[in-house]
Formats: C-alpha cells, sequence, structure tokens
C-alpha cells in the first residue's frame, strides 16, 4: 500500500505531503529531501520507478512538478502510475487547467483532493466524476 | 467587556489569512527563516484568541508551515479545539491539520476519542466523512480499540460514500487492534458484493492487503473473487484481485489451472495486467506465454515516439522476467541478448534490473560470454557506485554455488587481474579474498595464479600509484600471500623476491606489508633452496645480502606487526648468512620453518573438534597477573592477522626422530578421527601420491603469449580457447559414441547417453576442492555404523562410507544419511544412482512424482581420487529395533575409449544408538525422571573391560551419545534421548573389570538394543 504521497517542485519546494505510515518530523524531512534528490536528476528517457530504501518510488513529472507515490516493493507499478495520473486530472478539472500556483494557495483543499481519492494507504475511487461531485459538494458547505 | 470583543475582531482584520503567508513567504526568499517566526508569533497570538474563526485560520497556516517542515506540535491541543468545532469548515480545517500533525506518541489525541465518535454518528454525512478521514491518518491501538464498533456500524451505513470510507478504516484499525477482524470480517465479506462498486473495491482492497499475511484464511473466498475478477471493468480493482489470487495459488493448486482462462483473456484486453501476474508462477506454459508478451513489450516496439513508456514497459519486462527465471529460466535464457542489450540503457533502474536478472541466468555454457560483456561494460561505465555494482556482481556471479559454472579458473583469475585495473573500486578486499580463495583451493590452478600474482607484485607501482587507488592494494596482501605460500612454481622467484621488497612497499598499509615480510621470508627459503643446488654459493649470499639490506626500511616501520615479524626475519637471515659464510648448507632447514600443505578447512570445522579429557580451557593455567601487568601487555589486534602462520607447524629444534614419531602419531589419529576435515582418510593419500585432479586434459597455454604484459586484457582469449577446447571435448566424445555404436551392434550391448551436449556434459578444466559450511554439526560416528558392501572386484573403483547417521530433532520419524563416495579408480565415475529397497518401517524419501522403486541420482560426479558427500533423508516410523536396508548404486565409469554401467550391493545398517542425540540433562532433573516411575529397567554386565573409567564414559558418551550427568568415583549417571523423545538412562558401576550398567527407558525394546550395541562396542576392543 501507499506510504507517503509527495508533490515537490524542481527546486525541492513541497506542495503537498501526506503520508499514510507514521514517522516523526525529523524524519518526513529527511524523506523528502531524499526523494528530491533521487528524483530530480532522472531525465525524462528514464522509467518512473526509482528504488528507494526498502520501498519504490513511484513518480511522474508534469510541468515543474514532481508528483512521487511510495509504495512497498511489492506493489503494482501501473496501478499506481495511473493513479497518479488520475489524480493529476481530478486536479486539473477541479482547478481548472490546475498550475503550481493553485496547489500552493488551495493547499487544503488540495489534501482534500487526496482525501477523496486515497485512504489509509489504499486507492479509494477511482472515478473522476464522483469525486468531482463529491469535491463540489464539500466546498457548498464552507 | 465588549469593547473589547471590538477592538479584537478590529485587531482580526489586519490578520494575515493563509494567502497572505503564501505571498509573504514567497516575497521573503531571502530571509524566510526569520519571516516565518514572525509568522509563529502572529499564530501565537491568535491562537489565544477565543473566536473559532481567527483560531481556525491559524490553525490552517501552522499546517502550511508544517508542510513547509516547521514543527507545530506545541499547537496540539489548538488543534483538537479546532477540530471540536461544530461548523463543518472549521472541522474540517481541524482534521486536516490533526492528520498532519498527530502520531501515535501525541498525547491529545487521548482527548479526541469522544469527539470522534460523536462526528462518526453525525447526522451529516461529510462530517462522518471527514473524521474518518482524519482517523485514517492518526489511528492508535486506543483509538482503534474505542472506535471499531462505531466504525463496524458505519459499514453498513446508507450512504455510500461512508461505508467506502469505513471499509478502508477497518483495515488500519485491524492493525492496530487485530481483536477486532473476527466480528467484522463477515461484514466485510458481505460488502465484496456491495452494490456501489467503489465499495466494492475498497473491500476488495482491505482483503487483497489481509489476505497477503495469511492467505489461507481467505481461499474460501476465492469463488467470489473469481466472480469479481470477471465482472469488474475496473483495472485498479483488477490488479488487486490479481494479486491476491498470487497469494492464494501456491495453497491450492486447482485454482491455478481455472484462472488461466480469464487471465489470458485478460492479457489480451488490457496489457497494463500483465506487470501484476506474480501469481502465474504455478502455470508454466502460460509463463512462456507471457514471458513472450514481456519480451515484446520490453525491449521491442513498445509505443513509438513515446521513449518514456517504452521505458516503463522494458522496466516492467524485467520485473517480470526475474520473477518467471525463479520458476521457468530456461524461457529467460533465450533472451540473454535482449537482457545484455539493457545494460547499455541510460536508465540505472533498468540496468540494475538487467543485472539481476543475469545472474539468475548464467550457466556454464555461456558465463564466459556474459562475464565478458560485463567486462565491457565495466569499462565504459560512469561513475563508481555502478562500476562497483558490476565488479560485485560479476565476482557474485562468477564465485555462486561454489564455482559451480566455472569450467576453466585461468580465465577466471584473469578476470580477477583486469579487475583490480579498475580506477577507484572499493572492492579491492572482495577480489582479494577471491583469488585466495580460488588459489588454494584449486590446486590445477597455482601455477598459473602465482605467475599472475608475480606480475601483479611486479607492477604494483600501476596500483598504489594513486591514493585514490587505495582500496585497490588489498589485492597485494592476497597476491603476496599466493606468491610467498605457493613460491615453488614461481618461475624466477628471485625477481619477485625483489619485487617485494621494494622501499616503496613501505608505503603500503600495515596489514599488507606485514604479509609481505612474512612471504619474502618463504620466498627467500625458495631462493635458498634452488641457489644451494647450483655450485656457485655466492649467489646464495647475494641473496642473504639483499634479506639484510632492505629489511631494516621495514623493522622501522610504524606498525607494531611489521616491525614485530621484520625483525625476526632479519635476525634470522644474519645467521643464515654466517652459517652460509662457512659454507655449511641451510636451504633444507630454512624451508622446514615453512614446511606444511595448507588444507581448506571448513569455517565450523573446529568445532567438530571434541574437547580432549581433563582440559579445562576456562580454568587458569598460572595465577592471573596482577593489573599492573596486564597493562604492559601489547594490544591482542597485532595478531589478528595472524593465522596463516599459526597453522603452520615449527618443527625446526626438535629432531630428526621425534619429528617422524610426532608425524606417524598424527597420521594416526587423523585416520582414526572421524573429525578430521578429509572425510575419508584414503582420499587425503589419493591427494599426495597420486593427484587427481592434475590429470583432467587442459589445453595448454602458450605463457610466452601476452601473459606477461602488464595492462593488458586477456581473458578474452580464454573464451577461444574454451571453445576450442569444448569442441575437441565434443569430437572425442562424437568418437566415443562411434565406437559405443559399433561396440552396440557388436550385441555388447552398453548402456550410456547419448544425445546433444547437455550441462553437465561440459568437463570443468579445474576442480574445486569443496568445503562448505554445511556439514553435518551434531556428533556422528562411523564406527558403529557400517555399509556393508558386498561387491568383489567393483569395490576397487568406489568406496562409499557411512559417514553419519543422524536423527532430525524437528521431526522425530527422519534420520538423515550421509554417505561419501570416493572414487578409487583412474576412471570418470557419473550418472550415479542411489536406491534402498524400502522396507515397511524405514523408507528412502524420494522427490516427488517418482515411484517408491525409483533411485535418486547422486548430485554430483566423480573425477578419478576425488570425493564427495551425499545426503539421503529416510523416513523411519518404528526406532526401538536396529535396521538393515538393501540397496544398490548404480553408475557409469567413463573411460578413455568407452564407458560401462556397474552396480555394487550394499546394506545399509540402522543401529539403535543411530537414533539418540546427546541431550545434556540436570541431575536434579534427572532424579525426578527416574523417580517418575514410568521408565523400565534393564541391565547389563561387561566382564574384562581393561581401561580406565573415564575412558570408558568418553567412549560411550562418543559412540553412543550420551552425556553424563554425575559421575561420583567409579559410578556414573548418563542420559540420552532419542528422535522420538524417549529417555535413556544409564547408572554404569566397575569395580575391577567388570562395569555393571543399569539401564531405565520408557521403551524397553529401545532399551534392550542399545544395551547390546554398548556390549557390542566394548566386546570389539
Amino acid at each position: 500500500c501507499i506510504r507517503f504521497i509527495l508533490i515537490q517542485n524542481r527546486a525541492g519546494k513541497t506542495r503537498l505531503a501526506k503520508w499514510y505510515m507514521q514517522f516523526d518530523d525529523d524524519e518526513k524531512q529527511k524523506l523528502i529531501e531524499e526523494v528530491h534528490a533521487v528524483v530530480t536528476v532522472r531525465d525524462a528517457k528514464h522509467t518512473n520507478f526509482v528504488e528507494f530504501r526498502n520501498f519504490k518510488i513511484i513518480y511522474r513529472r508534469y510541468a515543474g512538478l514532481y508528483f512521487c507515490i511510495c509504495v512497498d516493493v511489492t506493489d503494482n507499478n501501473l496501478a499506481y502510475l495511473e493513479g497518479i495520473h488520475n489524480f493529476v486530472e481530478v486536479l486539473n478539472e477541479y482547478f481548472h487547467n490546475v498550475c503550481e500556483l493553485d496547489l500552493v494557495f488551495n493547499f487544503y483543499k488540495v489534501y482534500t483532493v487526496v482525501d477523496e481519492m486515497f485512504l489509509a494507504g489504499e486507492i479509494r475511487e477511482t472515478s473522476q466524476t464522483k469525486v468531482l461531485k463529491q469535491l463540489l459538494m464539500l466546498q457548498s458547505l464552507e | 467587556m465588549a469593547l473589547k470583543i471590538v477592538k479584537g475582531s478590529i485587531d482580526r482584520m489586519f490578520d494575515k489569512n493563509l494567502q497572505d503567508l503564501v505571498r509573504g513567504i514567497r516575497n521573503h526568499k531571502e530571509d524566510e527563516a526569520k519571516y516565518i517566526s514572525t509568522c509563529i508569533d502572529e499564530i501565537k497570538q491568535e491562537l489565544k484568541q477565543d473566536n473559532i474563526a481567527v483560531k481556525a485560520n491559524a490553525v490552517c497556516k501552522l499546517t502550511y508551515l508544517q508542510m513547509l517542515g516547521y514543527d507545530v506540535s506545541w499547537a496540539a491541543f489548538n488543534i483538537v479545539e479546532v477540530m471540536s468545532s461544530s461548523k463543518f469548515t472549521y472541522k474540517r480545517i481541524g482534521y486536516l491539520a490533526a492528520s498532519q500533525c498527530f502520531h501515535e506518541s501525541t498525547d491529545v489525541i487521548m482527548l479526541t476519542t469522544n469527539q470522534i465518535r460523536k462526528d462518526l454518528s453525525s447526522p451529516n454525512q461529510y462530517d462522518t466523512g471527514v473524521a474518518l478521514t482524519g482517523l485514517s491518518c492518526f489511528v492508535t491501538p486506543d483509538l482503534a480499540r474505542d472506535l471499531a464498533n462505531d466504525i463496524m456500524t458505519l459499514m453498513s451505513h446508507t450512504k455510500p460514500y461512508i461505508r467506502k470510507k469505513a471499509v478502508l478504516i477497518m483495515y488500519k484499525v485491524f492493525l492496530k487492534y487485530p481483536e477486532s477482524l473476527r466480528p467484522a470480517f463477515p461484514r466485510l465479506k458481505e460488502k465484496l458484493e456491495d452494490p456501489d462498486p467503489g465499495v466494492q473495491s475498497a473491500a476488495v482492497n482491505v482483503i487483497c492487503e489481509l489476505a497477503r499475511r495469511n492467505p489461507k484464511n481467505y481461499l474460501s473466498l476465492a469463488p467470489l473473487f473469481f466472480k469479481l475478477m470477471t465482472s469488474s471493468t475496473n483495472n485498479w480493482v483488477l490488479i488487486k484481485i490479481i494479486k491476491l489470487f498470487g497469494a492464494l495459488t501456491p495453497l491450492e493448486p486447482r485454482l491455478g489451472k481455472k484462472l488461466i482462462e480469464p487471465l489470458t483473456n485478460l492479457i489480451h484486453r488490457k496489457i497494463h495486467i500483465f506487470s501484476s501476474h506474480k501469481m502465474l508462477c504455478s502455470q508454466s506454459h502460460l509463463i512462456v506465454s507471457l514471458s513472450r508478451i514481456a519480451v515484446l513489450i520490453s525491449l521491442s516496439s513498445g509505443m513509438p515516439n513515446h521513449s518514456a513508456s517504452i521505458q516503463v514497459m522494458k522496466y516492467l519486462g524485467l520485473l517480470a522476467m526475474s520473477k518467471i527465471l525463479k520458476t521457468h529460466p530456461k524461457s529467460v535464457q533465450s533472451h540473454k541478448d535482449l537482457i545484455l542489450q539493457c545494460l547499455d540503457d541510460k536508465d540505472e533502474s533498468i540496468r540494475l534490473r538487467a543485472l539481476d536478472l543475469l545472474y539468475g541466468m548464467v550457466s556454464k555454457k555461456n558465463l564466459m560470454e556474459i562475464v565478458k560483456k560485463l567486462m565491457l561494460h565495466v569499462d565504459k561505465a560512469e561513475g563508481t557506485t555502478y562500476r562497483d555494482e558490476l565488479l560485485t556482481k560479476i565476482i557474485d556471479i562468477c564465485s555462486q554455488s561454489n564455482y559451480q559454472y566455472i569450467t576453466n579458473f585461468e580465465w577466471y583469475i584473469s578476470i580477477l587481474v583486469e579487475l583490480t585495473r579498475l580506477e577507484g573500486t572499493r572492492h579491492g578486499h572482495l577480489i582479494a579474498s577471491q583469488m585466495l580463495d580460488v588459489a588454494i583451493r584449486v590446486r590445477a590452478i597455482r601455477v598459473f595464479a602465482v605467475a599472475q600474482m608475480a606480475t601483479l607484485l611486479d607492477n604494483a607501482h600501476l596500483l598504489t600509484g594513486n591514493m585514490q587507488r587505495m582500496g585497490i592494494c588489498e589485492v597485494l596482501y592476497a597476491a603476496a600471500w599466493i606468491c610467498g605460500e605457493f613460491s615453488e612454481h614461481l618461475e624466477n622467484p628471485m625477481q619477485t623476491l625483489e619485487a617485494m621488497l621494494r622501499p616503496k612497499v613501505a608505503t603500503l598499509p600495515g596489514h599488507i606489508q606485514a604479509v609481505y615480510v612474512q612471504n619474502a621470508a618463504k620466498l627467500f627459503a625458495t631462493v635458498l633452496k634452488n641457489q644451494e643446488g647450483n655450485t656457485d654459493s655466492t649467489a646464495a649470499q647475494e641473496t642473504s645480502q639483499l634479506m639484510i639490506d632492505r629489511l631494516p626500511l621495514f623493522v622501522q616501520s610504524a606498525n607494531l606487526e611489521v616491525q614485530e615479524r621484520a625483525s625476526c626475519i632479519l635476525q634470522l637471515v644474519k645467521y643464515i648468512q654466517k652459517l652460509q659464510q662457512k659454507d655449511v648448507e641451510v636451504a633444507e632447514e630454512v624451508c622446514a620453518l615453512f614446511a606444511g600443505e595448507l588444507n581448506p578447512v571448513a569455517p565450523k570445522a573446529q568445532k567438530k573438534v571434541p574437547v580432549p579429557e581433563g582440559l579445562d580451557l576456562d580454568a587458569w593455567i598460572n595465577e592471573p597477573p596482577s593489573e599492573s601487568e596486564s597493562e604492559d601487555e601489547q594490544p591482542k589486534a597485532i595478531f589478528a592477522k595472524e593465522e596463516p602462520k599459526h597453522s603452520r607447524p615449527r618443527h625446526t629444534e626438535v629432531d630428526e626422530k621425534e619429528l617422524a614419531r610426532r608425524r606417524e602419531a598424527r597420521k594416526q589419529e587423523q585416520a582414526n578421527n572421524p573429525f578430521y576435515i578429509k572425510a575419508s582418510p584414503s582420499s587425503q593419500k589419493a591427494y599426495q601420491e597420486a593427484p587427481g585432479v592434475e590429470h583432467i586434459p587442459v589445453v595448454q597455454i602458450d605463457l610466452s603469449v601476452p601473459l606477461k604484459v602488464p595492462g593488458l586484457p586477456m581473458s578474452d582469449q580464454y573464451v577461444k580457447l574454451e571453445e576450442e577446447r569444448r569442441q575437441k571435448e565434443r569430437a572425442d566424445k562424437k568418437k566415443k559414441e562411434k565406437k559405443k555404436r559399433k561396440e552396440k551392434r557388436s550385441g555388447r550391448g552398453r548402456k550410456h547417453d547419448s544425445g546433444p551436449e547437455s550441462e553437465e556434459d561440459i568437463t570443468p578444466a579445474h576442480m574445486v576442492d569443496i568445503v562448505t559450511e554445511e556439514m553435518p554439526e551434531v556428533h556422528r560416528s562411523c564406527l558403529n555404523i557400517t555399509m556393508n558392501l558386498k561387491g568383489n572386484a567393483r569395490t576397487n573403483m568406489i568406496s562409499a562410507k557411512v559417514y553419519d547417521i543422524q536423527g532430525n530433532l524437528q521431526d522425530g520419524s527422519q534420520v538423515v544419511v550421509s554417505v561419501i563416495f570416493e572414487n578409487k579408480c583412474d576412471s570418470f565415475l557419473k550418472s550415479m544412482e542411489f536406491n534402498v529397497l524400502d522396507s515397511l518401517n524405514s523408507k528412502l524419501q524420494r522427490p516427488e512424482g517418482s515411484g517408491p522403486h525409483d533411485g535418486l541420482t547422486v548430485p554430483f560426479q566423480l573425477p578419478p581420487g576425488v570425493s564427495n558427500e551425499a545426503r539421503f533423508v529416510f523416513t523411519v516410523q518404528s526406532i526401538v529395533m536396529p535396521q538393515k536396508l538393501k540397496g544398490t548404486l548404480t553408475f557409469i565409469v567413463k573411460n578413455e575409449d568407452s564407458s560401462t554401467h556397474e552396480k555394487l550391493d550394499f546394506k545399509l545398517h540402522f543401529t539403535c544408538t543411530s537414533y539418540l542425540i546427546t541431550t545434556p540433562c540436570y541431575s536434579d532433573a534427572f532424579a525426578k525422571l527416574l523417580e517418575s516411575g514410568d521408565l523400565k529397567c534393564s541391565s547389563v554386565r561387561l566382564e574384562g573391560v581393561i581401561m580406565p573409567f573415564h575412558h570408558l564414559l568418553a567412549r560411550i558418551c562418543f559412540h553412543h551419545h550420551f552425556s553424563v550427568v554425575e559421575r561420583i568415583d567409579s559410578c556414573a549417571s548418563m542420559y540420552s534421548r532419542s528422535i522420538q523423545g524417549h529417555h535413556v538412562c544409564l547408572l554404569v558401576k566397575t569395580s575391577g573389570q567388570t562395569v555393571s550398567i543399569d539401564a531405565k527407558c520408557d521403551e524397553p525394546t529401545l532399551l534392550g538394543n542399545v544395551l547390546d550395541e554398548i556390549k557390542q562396542t566394548f566386546s570389539q576392543c
């Protein structure tokens, strides 16, 4: 299952960090830096999978942002690669042409999107229409 | 009061909201930390307000800061406050903050239990949802226990949105509070058939994760999943289901067959899924087709103009293949070239995967080719990490399972030598240990290895020239040792000696210098011996002079060990020089310093040597020295590297007679000692007298070719040579076969196997002495168990000796018999089959699928003079009676020009003693056992035993696996236990030459037989 989800920009600034495993704060920071070091050196011709400690990272780059999911080595790579893309498509729909600043200024909304799609380290909902409907409902409550 | 509130809210108008904070941080790039610390101060002020909106805003900002890596744990209580707000907007902020900041050790979590319970049962589904989401992140065992029931009720909530979440969270709850699994399981199972696909997929996810931990319990759900797999269209769910089946198929083979069809359909429909096909391992033909798909996708077409996805496919293809490799190596081996291509890939992930695959793919045939390719990559590789990885992989590949795949060790040595030219590798010690290992264990290679090492020593400046290459100078350690130890093979020992004594050597690390000094002395001995043969005595004196000139350099060394060895050897050489000047022949005596052959010893061998009677290693030999004295002692670490020195006999001051006597005694002892590493005494003799290994045909290599040229890769030629050798062998074989066919036609009808060249038929050019730690550990005896060989002339060809019969402690009905086969004739023995006629009580364990009369293939072949050990497992039902089993050993004798099929009958004798296992017992436990009254009595008297009492006891302990519980004067109690748990107690008394043994055991038949065996042991002596 998923250990954590990270969105980082090229400079290594965290745009989202969702942890499904318990780490203490220092450890989290260390992980973020390590992931950044591992992922950014790879160019577009490389695979989307990197081994990382006892886990593996599945990542995908959209413009200047790296979407990384850290999973167990026994997990299916493609499922999560597609999961990332699904997630980005939802973000794009929700923010209407999403860009990095959308994520920065609405970071709590991004967390909501993550929570709608992933839960407890598992992919929870994959239907984009359902997720978007829920998100709009939630927004209307505010 | 009112004024204060108004004033407060006016102030608040100037508060930063989240947007301001984010913008502020972006505008203060230079002094971000400072800016944030002011922000945190503001937030602290805001948190002190009563206004919940202000607090929520502050918490929201804190969450953002937390994401950036700032510590906000101090605000935990405020977060709880915001969580308990009744307004959804604030509640959501609170839960978000909690899910990001809280962890198991956060103490305020305890305060949240009731709040969460209230939210879970809220009529508003979004309140419930947000609480569930938050809970999934910070659930603790306490929370799980308290809330498990609430969440379980939510699993049948009317809204699928909640059901879905509740199902997934249950997984977290199970992890933290496993007791909840049992009551929740029926409901979870029900959710697999939920009308909402989201809930279904959540349930699949949870069950899949649970099943990975303990698949057995979920086997009953298989039909349900089968239905889901054929009906579901969601890729993510399908992947999970296939994964679940992957865990289930090993438990239920029938499932695999059923799955083939739907899976193949799926593969055709969605290529995606194939990468999760791990489970298919049980389905061979599907695998073959899959591996084709894998290769197809990963390496050839992929998707044009979209390089990234080709890479993804490549990676997955390799991953899939490494899975297939484990079960169906053949189907992967055919794709070797494609995998080798992957080594050129730009992406390290792909290269590493490919390397992993290669490790499993090598065979005797393709090893050289693969390693050659790898060597090319080593040269090309950028970055030391990858190069080091390659280096270790090469060595791993070559050395795996006792150099199983290496057919030509000269080639391997040259590969190792080439590897030393790598720049900046850290693995010098690895190469060094390989060199030592090969040189010690493969006799036939020593001449060649020594020549290579001498070249290395000569060119040591190439290795040490550069500080970066310090790692590699470890190799010189091995080189110096090999040259010194096997110096008789050196072509020009004088030159090597000079190379070892160069002043430059002093820059090497201490432990290497120490080896240099020691081995220079060995070389010196060899040189002297050569030179004294000549009439000219000045040459010998010059050599001594060289030693005396150069050694002082080492005497000054800062390293204690170097210093010590050097000064010791220096004095020795000075003394020798004195003798030389008096024209005394000294070479013989100097050589005696280093006489004796080093044999490889299994790592655990020492443990098997019994501690001699009366030796107490814990007792002080002298009174312990006083504190102050012990401080003066030199640190122990100095001697750490000295093992080779210890193991060498030093008999210099003993006169010749004494020496001969001792040697004789030692030989005697070795021959009688079953613990001696050379499993059968005659095999050792065979080594010394008729070196069997060297007789294996090897194509002679013209040593004048480039071997002497440093810096030139030369392993390539071996590939060619090996080819030639094999071709020659093949031609020989064909000749032989023709001959055989002729013979067959002439009606002699000898058995032989023809057909294409198989893996086993490639005879290795060198054999390895295989000494592993796998040798049986516990007591063994070969005296009371014998295999009666009935053959006549044929016994001269092979000897099979039962080496050990040993019960299996874990399984009371298993007995492991170790047999040593030794080839005593000059022919090659192969295709040995061991078969035993099963009795009602004892059965030879055969692999699954073979009939009750099939023989077991002995997993090795025997070149002339070689012996090896094989183990056979027997299942025994009753252990109370001794057993004799009849058996046959069939084998093929391969001569230069013919081969014959031979048969050898034997009897295998299981004594009752072999079912006993030495088990220590304390005297109080022993007394209790005797008192219990469950034991039957029996006794025996032995007359005319002339031996000290402690010898008698030792003999019983050794031959019959007993241990002494207590000994008082001429009376002792002993104990042992059978593999099926019978207790055997002995009371041994002696008076004069009569020994009486009173015995008790809970199985009278067993006891009677054991006593008979003991009696027999003593009647023999």
